[in-house]
């Protein structure tokens, strides 16, 4: 068994796996949701790119599910306390979800304009507003979110729904929707072609630069205004997890510490801004599969300076300092970290392979005699 | 204190999105067995109507699917917006099972049942039949998880409460596993969901049948819902769960009270076929019972004694009594000045902590304690009896009829002479319902039954919530009601429509009623 302080390390870099997992494979069919309305301009192009994800969405959408029962065994006060305290947001994303399977499963069901039309803007909506609402949800978790432990640790929120769409939640919001949204055009590129492709071309350079800039302005506001977190008291790695026993102060500059510790840490917003970039170049030069590849490092560079600025805390508590949330103190305990490791290090890489075999046998772009020939059976 | 509109509307919360998930569940795991038959059949015999068979069965079967992961999206989370102390204090163990179930079983299906639904023509007949199988397995993987997890809440083994973290952590994740409540409670599910599955397939066969429609497909959808389906029949009732109820001492306070046993009986203890239990009076009346008959079924013996409510709750007095002790042991020791004596008392009885915090119901310091608040409290362990003897009873009588509908079909289909009886038929048409009628009971006794706690002897339900506003639940309850009841309607309708077009539904110009699909109203 690898010792403790060890394996709150490895769940770190295996939760930010399995979000990275969640942006790269569920992320790419939310944004073909997002753009479905907008690039289909008729019930048959509308059938074109929903059928580039049809054989997939549902595989991908379980990175969202095991990302949080993941977060549950693994770090079970941080999915006490963020799913209770952002209760409606959690539920705004819940019921945006809600409109995938069932629309991706009933729209083509019934051959009746107003039907169809409802549940394209069903995934639109299931495509969107939990693309906008994770980004807003880390932008709080960076300003540190209203909440303390009472002395049996019950999680109290004491903010309320509004305050978590303050500006800079909003821009961060504005950051990961464009992301996706980014990565669904360009694997519609890799899927499509005619016209769809070239809307989703002009879609990926619209909104990969709208990441760009907005990752690049959430930057500069983190490292002008941004005030971060550091613990105070002497921190034991490895003792049993409680909250309640450090000291925590408010530090402008905190946020960069760690960049500027080890300065090879900022490869990981240069792969950000790098993925964007050639994201861009790539759809541009007609190669999407390159595109998507890029949008996904993309992806992991926003989701890795998100995660390594604020380390090791996870959830800063803005009212209650010291009950702020930590790789060290949020975790499960030695027994749970190790069984939860070596099931995710087995499982882990099958369903990779396994995903990559399903996406091979569905290779190939869907065009509208596809639809046309398997009228009946296709979404 | 506890704001006892937020327990109650939490529970009805989870009890409401529990129903409308477990209206879905059942059906995937029979239908996907059944899936997997029928393409075994296709692939050996190379007889098309088996293709057709598997596609059309498919079709609904995904219907069905689509609302069972748009309700399970909820159940993953629903623990953490709603029940936060519940994640904070068992999460290190209930969650195990929850994250594996998504790593190795809910990725698999997910996967793969896009493949079934579009691999048809990318796969050879063996890979897309291996694809159906994986599918069926998953989803049946996936129940075992879950019932592991929910097992775990009924009788929870392998692990232990620690006050440096103030929560029960994992000791032995084998024991998590192999917890007898988990694998009685796996068997009888996924056998339940078989028969809903079969019952299914019967029904809307028959109802071809009796319209005189595609009656070769009916009739072999027919014959195996028929032979699969006695086979689950047979495993759901001789596999029942109520022998695992006698196994620990949580689990006879629900056999207790669905058997309505106010007094302890010398064994073996009659069992009560009919009774109009009082919770006021706190007996029975008009009560005709069967000698010997539940301490046989129960305990396996002739000479087990099964404790009625009345010793239950004299020991949960007791409990209570000593649980006192340990919560008032627990401050101290969080307040770090407990001595090592005291610290040694606390281990030798943390395991009627839980038995302690019942008593928070009625005062916020239970050390003040009066021994009338001991009385209610160890009163509330027994589960109300007249609802869980109803819905126990009701849920017996349904399998037994679905076992007797089982019989006689298969009896038919093995003399060959399916569709001769329209009564059968008509039987079968109107069995549709019982099975999801059964399930939600069984739900209801298992769950109900576990009350007043979320994990047996361990954590009140009082005491599981998350810190929010009863005008925040009555926001939420509204919008999942609201929502779901909107999807089921459109399940509904789109499952009658595909029910009603039968195979014709394909396209494949082999099957009456097509004619008029071909030019579909535009």
């Amino acid at each position: 068994m690898l010792d403790y302080e060890t394996l709150k390390l490895v769940w770190w870099l295996l939760v930010g796996v399995l979000l990275l997992g969640f942006a790269v494979m569920d992320g790419h069919d939310m944004g073909v949701g997002t753009l479905l309305p907008f690039i289909g301009k008729n019930d048959v192009e509308r059938r074109v790119i929903i059928n580039t994800v049809g054989p997939h969405w549902d595989g991908n959408q379980v990175w969202f599910i095991t990302g949080g029962g993941a977060i549950f065994a693994a770090w079970p006060l941080v999915y006490a306390t963020a799913f209770s305290g952002f209760y409606w947001a959690m539920l705004a994303v819940l019921w945006a979800l809600f409109f995938r399977p069932v629309g991706f499963d009933y729209r083509s069901k019934i051959d009746n304009p107003t039907w169809r039309k409802t549940w394209d803007w069903g995934l639109f909506v299931g495509g969107a507003v939990p693309s906008l609402i994770f980004g807003v949800a880390f932008g709080n978790l960076l300003q540190g979110v209203p909440f303390h432990f009472e002395s049996n640790l019950m999680p109290v929120y004491t903010g309320s729904f509004w305050g978590l769409l303050n500006p800079f939640a909003l821009l961060a919001g504005v950051v990961s929707f464009a992301m996706l949204t980014f990565h669904g055009a360009n694997y519609l590129m890799i899927r499509t072609e005619g016209a769809v492709y070239q809307r989703a071309k002009f879609a990926s350079t619209l909104f990969g630069g709208v990441m760009l800039l907005a990752f690049a302005g959430a930057g500069v506001w983190v490292a002008m205004g941004i005030a971060g977190y550091v613990i105070t008291s002497p921190v034991d790695p490895g003792a049993l997890p409680n909250p309640l026993d450090k000291t925590v102060a408010v530090q402008a500059g905190a946020w960069l510490a760690n960049f500027t510790a080890q300065p090879l840490l900022w490869a990981i917003p240069g792969a950000g801004l790098a993925g964007g970039l050639l994201g861009i170049v790539c759809a541009r030069a007609d190669k999407p599969l390159l595109a998507f590849i890029a949008s996904a490092v993309a992806e992991l560079g926003v989701i890795g300076t998100a995660g390594v600025a604020m380390f090791p805390f996870v959830m800063p508590s803005s009212t209650d300092l010291r009950s702020s949330l930590t790789v060290w103190d949020s975790v499960s305990s030695h027994l749970t970290l190790s069984v939860m490791f070596w099931a995710a290090l087995i499982f882990t890489p099958i369903v990779i392979a396994y995903t990559g075999w399903a996406y091979r046998v569905m290779s190939g772009k869907v065009t509208a005699d596809y639809i046309e020939a398997n009228n009946k059976s296709a979404y | 204190m506890i704001d006892s509109t937020v327990v109650d509307l939490s529970r009805l919360q989870f009890a409401a999105t529990a129903f409308y998930h477990f209206l879905f569940v059942p059906l995937t795991l029979g239908l996907s067995i059944l899936l997997a038959i029928m393409e075994t059949v296709y692939v050996m015999s190379g007889k098309e109507i088996y293709r057709d068979m598997t596609k059309f069965w498919g079709k609904l079967f995904g219907i069905n699917f689509a609302l069972g992961v748009t309700t399970g999206i909820t159940m993953e989370f629903q623990f953490g917006t709603n029940w936060a102390y519940y994640s904070h204090y068992v999460g290190d163990i209930f969650g195990a099972p929850l994250a594996i179930e998504g790593l190795m079983a809910f990725f698999l299906e997910s996967t793969f049942i896009g493949l079934f639904f579009f691999g048809w023509d990318r796969l050879s007949k063996r890979g897309h039949l291996v694809i159906n199988y994986l599918t069926g397995i998953a989803s049946n993987f996936s129940a075992l998880w879950i019932l592991i997890a929910n097992g775990w809440m009924q009788n929870p083994v392998g692990s232990e409460f620690s006050f440096v973290t103030m929560r029960m952590e994992m000791t032995s994740f084998a024991d998590l596993l192999l917890n007898p409540a988990a694998q009685a409670k796996f068997v009888h599910t996924v056998s339940a969901g078989y028969v809903t599955g079969s019952i299914f397939v019967l029904g809307i066969s028959s109802w071809y049948l009796l319209r005189g429609v595609h009656v070769e497909f009916a009739r072999r959808s027919f014959r195996i819902a028929a032979s699969f389906g006695l086979a689950a029949a047979c495993s759901v009732i001789v596999l029942g769960d109520e022998s695992g109820y006698a196994v620990t001492e949580h689990q006879q306070t629900k056999l207790a009270a669905l058997e309505a046993m106010w007094k302890t009986e010398p064994a073996p203890a009659p069992f009560t076929l009919f009774a109009l239990p009082d919770d006021q009076q706190r007996t029975n009346h008009a009560e005709v019972q069967i000698p010997y008959a539940l301490g046989l079924i129960a305990t396996r013996s002739t000479d087990t004694v099964l404790p009625g409510i009345d010793q239950l709750e004299v020991r949960a007095a007791e409990r209570i009594v000593t649980g006192i002790e340990a919560v008032k042991l627990l401050e101290k020791l969080r307040a770090g000045s407990a001595s090592e004596t005291e610290k040694t008392r606390f281990a030798a009885i943390k395991d009627d902590l839980g038995y302690g915090l019942l008593l928070k119901k009625y005062t916020a310091d239970v050390a003040q304690a009066t021994p009338e608040m001991i009385a209610r409290a160890a009163r509330d362990t027994i589960p109300d009896v007249a609802p869980m003897f109803w819905t126990f009873r009701i849920m017996v009588v349904l399998g037994f009829l679905m076992l007797a509908l089982m019989l006689i079909a298969f009896w038919e289909s093995a003399k060959n002479r399916i569709g001769e009886k329209r009564w059968l038929l008509r039987w079968a048409l109107w069995s549709i319902p019982l099975p999801w009628l059964a399930c939600e009971m069984g739900w209801f006794v298992a769950e109900y039954g576990r009350q007043p706690w979320t994990i047996y002897g361990i954590l009140p339900t009082n005491l599981s919530t998350s810190a929010l506003s009863s005008a925040s639940l009555y926001g939420s309850l509204a919008g999942f009601v609201g929502f779901y009841t909107l999807l089921l309607v459109a399940e509904m309708y789109l499952m009658v429509k595909f029910a009603r077009l039968g195979p014709a539904s394909l396209g494949t110009g082999r099957y009456e009623g097509e004619s008029a699909l071909l030019n579909p109203a535009k």
